[in-house]
This record gives C-alpha cells, structure tokens and sequence, in this order.
C-alpha cells in the first residue's frame, strides 16, 4: 500500500506472525493507520456502507439457502414455508429482499460520487473499471436473486430479459436455449440461476478486494480533487474515518431497517407474491426500481437488437469514462459548466428510471428517446468537449489550504 | 464547513431515497383503467398496527362459511389459528375447528388412501381436487388461493375490500357476457366471482351485524392476517430497532464530533 508501513507488532505471537504471514500488517496499514484525506465529506461514506450491504446479503442469503428449494413446483412455497415457519425466517428474508435495493441505493450514490468528483481520473482509472465490474456482477447477482422465489414478475421478468440473448444474429436462438437448459425458461433455468446466485457475491467480493487495493494504491480522491501533497493532507483512517463511516452507516442502517419493518414490499411488485404461470402474462411486466433506467433504454428502440445494444452500451460506455473525459480538473466544484451537465445527467437517470416502470407507448416512448440520447450524449460528447471548452475556476494549492484564491470552495 | 456539507449531503441522500420509493409506489397502482380503492383505516397500518381479534375471528367465520366454498388458502394449517398475533383461538378451538374438516391421509398399511378428521397441524384442505376442477366449476375462472392475496394485488386490503363491497350494475354500453360480472375496481370492470357477500349472509356469533361493509372489512382483515401473520412481531421488533439505532447513532455522532475535534 502507500506509504511506509507504521505496523509495530508489540507482542511475541505478533511478531512471529509477521514474519510468516504478515496479515496483522496488512490490516494495520489498509484500515487503522492507512492515511485518508482529511476532508472527504459523507459522500464519501459509502464505500463502506457498500461494505456492509454485501456481507449482509451474504449471510442471509447463506440462511435463505438452508430453507430454500430451487425447485419450480416448490420454490413459491418454500418462501413461504421460510416466512411462515422457520424462526424469524420472515426477517431473514425481509432483510434479503429490501438490503438488495439498499446495496442498489448505495451503489449509485457512490457512483454518483464519483462521477462528480472525478475519481475515475488518472490515476484511479483501475479503480473505477473494476467498481463498474463489480456494478454488472450486481445486476446479475439481483437479476438471478429476482428469479428465485418463482412468482409471476421472476418467471416474466426472466422470460423478458434472456430473450434479450435471442436479438443476438445468427446464434441468438440457440443461445437463449443454452441459458434456459431447455426451450422456455423451467426447472434447469431455475436451478442453473439458484446455483449462480449464490456464487456470483463471491465474485463481488473479490473484485471488492481488488477494488480497495486499487484504491489504496493511489489512496482516495477528495472532495478538492487535487492530490495529497503530504502528511498534513491526512488524517488515520482509524479512528478518524471509523468513526464517520460507523455515523453514516447507523443512519443508512435506519432508513434500511424502516423498509424491512413497516414496508417490507414497497419497493416489490405485488405480482411476485402470485405463483409463477407460463400461462398468464402479467398486464406489465417491470424489472425492480434500480434497473428500470436500462429498460427504459431497451424499450426506447424500436428494434430488438438495437435496443439490446444500447441497453448494455449504457454500461460498457462507463467503462471508458476515464478517456472519454478530457478535462484535467477532477472535482467539479472547480468546473462550473460540468456541474451544469451532472445535474441534467442525474435528472435524466431518474427520467429513465420513472420512464422505465411506465407502459412502452406514446409520449413516455417520445421523453425515453430524448433521455437515450442525452445519456450517450452526455459521454461521448459533452464530457470530451467540455474539457477543452470549460475555463475551469482556480483550484486551491493542497488540500490543507482549500480557500487560497479567490474562490470558496462551496 | 465540511459538517455543514454533510448534512446537507445526508438530507440530499434522504430526499433521493424517498424519491425513489415513490417513484416504484406508482406502477404498481397502475392497473389500466380500475376505480381507485378507498383508503380505508385499517388498525394494522402505521408504525404501531396491530390486529383486532375481534375481527380476524368474524372475518375467519366469512371465509369459511362464504370464500372457502371457492377459494383455497394453502399456507395456513389449522394451528395457524392460535398462534400469537392471530385471531388467537384456544387450542381446544382449534381442534373443535379441524373436526369440521377432512383431509386425506396414507398410505395406511394396507396401501389405501383414506379420510380422517383434520387436525391442527394439517393445512385447510382445498375446495377442488386440482385447477382443471375448479375452472371446470366456475365457468373457466380460476378463484385464487387466499393466502396471500392482500400481498399478490396492487392496492392491497383496500383493493380487496373495495372489490369485495364495490359491485355494481353495469353502465350502459358495457356488455356483459354471461358468468362475467361488473365491479369497476376490476382491471377491465369484468369478473368471473358473483356478488360473493349479500346482507345478513353470514350470522356472527359476536352478535354484530353482518352487513356486506362489515362482513367485507372483516374478512379483508382476516386476509391481511393470511398473508403477513407476522406483521404484530414485525412491528414490534421495528420499533425497538428503530430506537436503538437512534440512540446508538447519537452515541456515533458525538463520538464523531469528539474525535474530529481534537483535529485542530
């Protein structure tokens, strides 16, 4: 990691330790003594908080797995048997359900984060490819995890989307039939989907590890966006940082905890809770809150393979931000005219998201188009133009002196 | 200045979550062209909701002496009925309740099926056989199982109790097939189920009058309680929680301030 290592093993078995297996080391220097920016703001809490939200979904799913039966003649009422009769079996699953759009929640504000403050700039680059990594692995890992307790909106939503594999020329027939393990979605498809479910937060985690190495690398971006120019920058991140995170975690975990015990099925559909049937579509098939932007992209096309190709543009364009960004400047504090876009680039998103949940047909078809074509727009062009166009305002010598010069910082 | 961007940070953080679950309340209530639901009041809403066993006993008694003769309720077994935060009968009611029933049992011995009394462990038994037989009775509609059915349908115990009560004669203009009936909180205003509740259907044994709003709000709560049995627990549970993780955010926020203070 940066930096010199501090680690002092104080004692005979840490000392042993450290010169086998230096893990106590590793610990020390990535979470205790590891110098953070002393000016990162609550945005920057969620990293942490993104922390919690996996290794909550990986517990309880570990528990759900005990009860479950992957199974399309059980599956439905093996959820059921799960609230009903396993002990606090409905908490578990409460937990599940609702922490998935939580984990969602928190992913995108950090992301947001990032974009505004431009933490995806050199030389954090690494670090912002494999946060979108771990983004795709997280809609697989819910679209999968959706699929599960087989009502209608998991058979249908399944149904809509592996057909997406079908717009594929050529080989998109037999590849729909390769996903399903038959000719329609049946029991393989819900076995195969139960298996990867289960592994795909492994996957996660891992990419979490290599996440927070690329970020201890450089260390963290900040609110100023200009780097660490030395010690006087920093602060430990314990118990500096410990103790924020811990803050904002208490208060994520409360609006977390109001879903779980006073609206546990806000954020579902209704439809989930009828039995799968491949018999009765349902009026509106709607994935969950957090993927309706992409499937306001899909549906704003009028063809198939098309609409596909934008839908999962969207994501792979991320993947190039850190070129498709000219601008030099990372935080947008000093950037008045992107600040502009960001905010049109955040109301387009929630555009999306509400177009997405609204039925594919006229003047919602019209507005999903207009905000199609700004989010693309918003990468391709206005984020190269802008960093040859835009006289950024002055940025501040270090992080120690932000209000040199004339600009505040806020 | 970096605690006042926080809070700020936080509030903005709050907005958009609330926005969010707003943004996912409107399709679900977006069934077509239905006749919205009255919202009515229900004691098991809000953050202290909990069941009247009153009613959860009358609204048992529709079902079973009105709903069941159509419709299923597969999760809930007859012991179901005494648990806490039900309609709470005694244990001896609860086998007087399984009597009335019988289920099929075995293989006995022998190899043979055969019927005996229900007893509290076993679930209710169906009305049909299987789906062909029931579609069969009703002229191709399938009458849905019951025990979920508050969590299954946009709008909830208002939706149900609204379509329970809400029939109508149909406007002019709108023709109705034989064996379809008109009820506007009906995605489509067409439904296979007759008036199921008429005045004084049912006599409940409390003495309360059993008028078709009653009886409907009854069996409504009733239903509520098949699909969120642990709604009382969960409530409960959610409260303490909620106190607890303020108090302890408290503690981390002053700690917090404590700790950052020393910075300078």
């Amino acid at each position: 990691m940066s930096g010199e290592s501090t680690y002092n093993p104080s004692n005979g078995f840490t000392k042993w330790m450290d010169s086998r297996l230096p893990i106590l080391r590793l610990a020390h220097d990535s979470f205790i003594d590891y110098p953070t920016p002393k000016n990162l703001n609550y945005w920057w809490t969620f990293g942490g908080i993104l922390t919690f939200c996996l290794v909550t979904q990986i517990i309880t799913g570990i528990i759900l797995a005990m009860h479950y039966t992957p199974h399309v003649d059980f599956a439905f009422n093996s959820v059921e048997h799960i609230m009903r009769n396993v002990n606090y079996g409905w908490l578990i699953r409460y937990i599940h359900a609702n922490g998935a759009s939580m984990f969602f929640l928190a992913v995108y504000i950090h992301i947001f984060r990032g974009l505004y403050y431009g933490s995806y700039k050199a030389p954090r680059e690494v670090l912002w490819i494999l946060g979108v990594i771990i983004y795709l692995l997280m809609m697989a890992a819910a679209f999968l995890g959706y699929v599960l307790p087989w009502g209608q909106m998991s058979l249908w939503g399944a149904t809509v989307i592996t057909n997406l594999f079908g717009a594929i020329p050529l080989i998109g027939e037999n590849v729909a039939i390769w996903l399903w393990g038959g000719y329609s979605i049946d029991n393989p498809t819900l076995n195969r989907f139960f298996s990867l479910h289960y592994l795909i937060p492994f996957l996660i985690f891992g990419v979490v590890i290599l996440h927070i190495w690329a970020l201890h690398v450089p260390g963290n971006n900040n609110p100023v966006g200009i780097s660490v120019k030395g010690k006087q920058d920093t602060v430990p991140f314990h118990p500096y940082y410990t103790v924020k995170d811990g803050f904002a975690l208490t208060v994520f975990i409360i609006l977390f905890a109001y879903f779980i015990f006073f609206a546990p099925n806000v954020l579902g559909h209704a439809d989930n809770y009828i039995q799968a049937n491949p018999l009765v579509t349902p009026a509106h098939i709607v994935p969950e809150w957090y993927l309706l932007p992409f499937y306001a992209i899909l549906r704003a096309v009028p063809d198939k393979l098309g609409g596909v190709a934008l839908m999962f543009g969207a994501i792979l364009i991320l993947f190039l931000l850190p070129w498709l960004d000219t601008s030099k400047v990372r935080s947008a504090r000093y950037r008045p005219l992107f600040r502009q876009f960001y905010a049109l680039l955040v109301l387009d998103c929630l555009l999306l998201g509400y177009l997405g949940a609204q039925p594919a047909e006229g003047i919602y078809i019209v507005l999903a188009r207009i905000g199609t074509v700004y989010y693309f727009a918003h990468f391709l062009v206005v984020l190269p133009v802008l960093g040859i166009v835009e006289k950024p305002k002055a940025v501040p010598e270090s992080i120690s002196e932000p209000v040199l010069g004339a600009q505040p910082a806020e | 200045m970096m605690m006042r961007f926080g809070i700020k940070a936080g509030l903005a953080a709050a907005i958009m979550a609330v926005g969010l679950s707003a943004a996912v309340f409107t399709p679900a209530n977006a069934a077509g062209d239905a006749k919205h639901p009255a919202e009515m009041n229900w004691q098991f809403d809000g953050l202290f909701g909990t069941y009247d066993r009153n009613a959860l006993r009358r609204g048992f008694q529709v079902y079973k002496e009105v709903c069941a003769s159509c419709h299923s309720l597969n999760q809930i077994a007859f012991r179901n009925l005494s648990q806490e935060g039900g309609p709470e009968f005694s244990e001896a009611e609860v086998k007087a309740i399984a009597k009335e029933y019988l289920v099929e049992d075995g293989p006995d011995d022998y190899g043979d099926m055969f019927e005996r009394d229900a007893l509290p462990r076993d679930k209710f038994p169906s009305p049909y056989p299987n789906e062909n037989a029931a579609r069969a009775a009703n002229g191709g509609a399938y009458p849905p199982d019951l025990s979920l059915i508050t969590k299954a349908r946009g709008g909830g115990a208002d939706y149900i109790h609204a379509l329970l009560s809400g029939y109508e004669e149909a406007p002019e203009g709108v023709e109705m097939r034989a064996g379809l009936y008109y009820n506007p909180y009906m995605a489509g205003g067409k439904i296979a189920m007759p008036v199921p509740l008429l005045e004084e259907l049912v006599e409940y044994s409390d003495g309360t009058e059993a008028t078709v709003e009653q009886m409907s709000m009854d069996v409504t709560h009733f239903l509520n309680w098949t699909a969120e049995p642990e709604l009382e627990q969960r409530k409960r549970m959610g409260f303490m929680v909620l106190i607890y993780l303020s108090i302890f955010a408290g503690l981390m926020f002053f700690s917090m301030r404590k700790i950052w203070a020393d910075l300078h």
